[in-house]
């Protein structure tokens, strides 16, 4: 199974649209994908008896900044009895910090090891998982204000009292 | 020659001293930290209670209860999120309770100091501290110094003259004392 195959397979059962762009010189590949997409794809790579992508290696985010006013959500996915990798990525509108969070399909229902990362993500990026069993912050404390990965993100001046500034 | 209690036993086992110099004595020779540690710092702080470097020679060695230590050895990294925690184990601490501000990090913030939104840049913002010991991290001996540095400022210490205390108060005296002057000009 090659990054070809799995495009095709891909845009055969789900459609053209589910694909926006590739980048096969990644390592791993990457597939973009639509956002809202990303469940229905990962589910098809999950269960595909041609794919059985079984393990989700990593989850992440990023924050392009307030300029190009975009996030990404990576997946980076592993098929064990394949030995092979692939990336999806998806690409979010970004908000202003404090205002509406972008939001995507949770994929914890799909791999349970997505439930930390998406709490992460959520943490420190401040993206909506739709449909997450348990979207609490996951590192930092729970009354902490703003999303501190975020390239606007600005540190509070005191927390609980103490001054956070050096 | 035989050591000091050994000595004075010889004489009719009879010991006249003075309170301060026994009670600093008693509280020196058994500073019982709490067993707890922080991050990277913890390790040397570890290896330095272990059988290498042997810190119960110098009475020191960890308890499980804040109810029962003498002395907090932050030992790496506060967070905000630990803050809190590290604060309330400190006032569950009985006095008189000694705070050894373990590396760079719990002296200041360390490597933290200006992105890290989510490090206390020193555990002195929180709690007060006796000694400071230098190190990212520092090696059992600069612990052992540490340890011996406390020691010294608990040999100084006296129950007659609380020259601390005093200092405090006469402090608070004259800030008091400024503010009519200040409102005068």
């Amino acid at each position: 199974m090659k990054q070809e195959n799995i495009q095709q397979l891909l845009t055969e059962k789900l459609g053209e649209g589910v694909i926006l762009r590739t980048d096969a010189g990644a390592s791993p590949p990457i597939l973009e994908v639509p956002p809202q997409r990303i469940a229905e794809v990962c589910q098809l790579l999950h269960e595909h008896e041609q794919t059985y992508f079984d393990y989700l290696s990593c989850l992440t985010a990023l924050d392009n900044g307030p300029d190009t006013n975009t996030m990404e959500v990576i997946y980076h996915l592993y098929s064990i009895p394949y030995n092979y990798q692939i990336g999806l990525k998806a690409t979010l509108k970004r908000e202003k910090e404090g205002k509406i969070l972008p939001q995507i399909p949770t994929i914890s229902h799909i791999w349970q090891s997505a439930n930390w990362h998406e709490r992460e993500a959520f943490d420190l990026l401040g993206i909506v998982f739709v449909g997450h069993p348990d979207l609490r912050r996951i590192l930092l404390p729970a009354d902490w204000e703003g999303h501190p990965l975020r390239k606007d993100y600005e540190e509070q001046a005191y927390y609980h009292g103490v001054k956070v500034e050096y | 020659m035989k050591g000091l209690l050994d000595q004075e036993f010889g004489k009719g086992g009879v010991i006249v001293t003075k309170v301060d110099d026994m009670v600093n004595w008693a509280r020196l020779s058994s500073l019982w930290p709490m067993g707890f540690g922080l991050a990277c710092c913890a390790i040397e702080m570890m290896s330095t209670y272990a059988s290498g470097y042997d810190l119960d020679r110098f009475g020191v060695f960890p308890r499980p209860s804040p109810r029962q230590s003498d002395v907090m050895i932050v030992s790496g990294t506060v967070t905000f999120k630990m803050a809190d925690r590290v604060r309330r184990l400190y006032e569950q601490m009985s006095e008189p309770r000694y705070v050894i501000s373990m590396g760079s990090c719990s002296n200041c913030g360390g490597p933290y100091w200006q992105h890290g939104y989510h490090v206390v840049k020193g555990v002195d913002r929180i709690i007060p501290v006796d000694v400071y010991v230098p190190g990212c991290p520092p090696r059992p001996e600069a612990l052992i110094g540490g340890v011996l540095k406390l020691q010294e400022k608990i040999r100084k210490e006296t129950l007659m003259a609380p020259t601390a205390l005093e200092k405090l108060m006469d402090k608070k005296k004259k800030k008091e004392k400024s503010i009519p002057e200040s409102n005068q000009v």
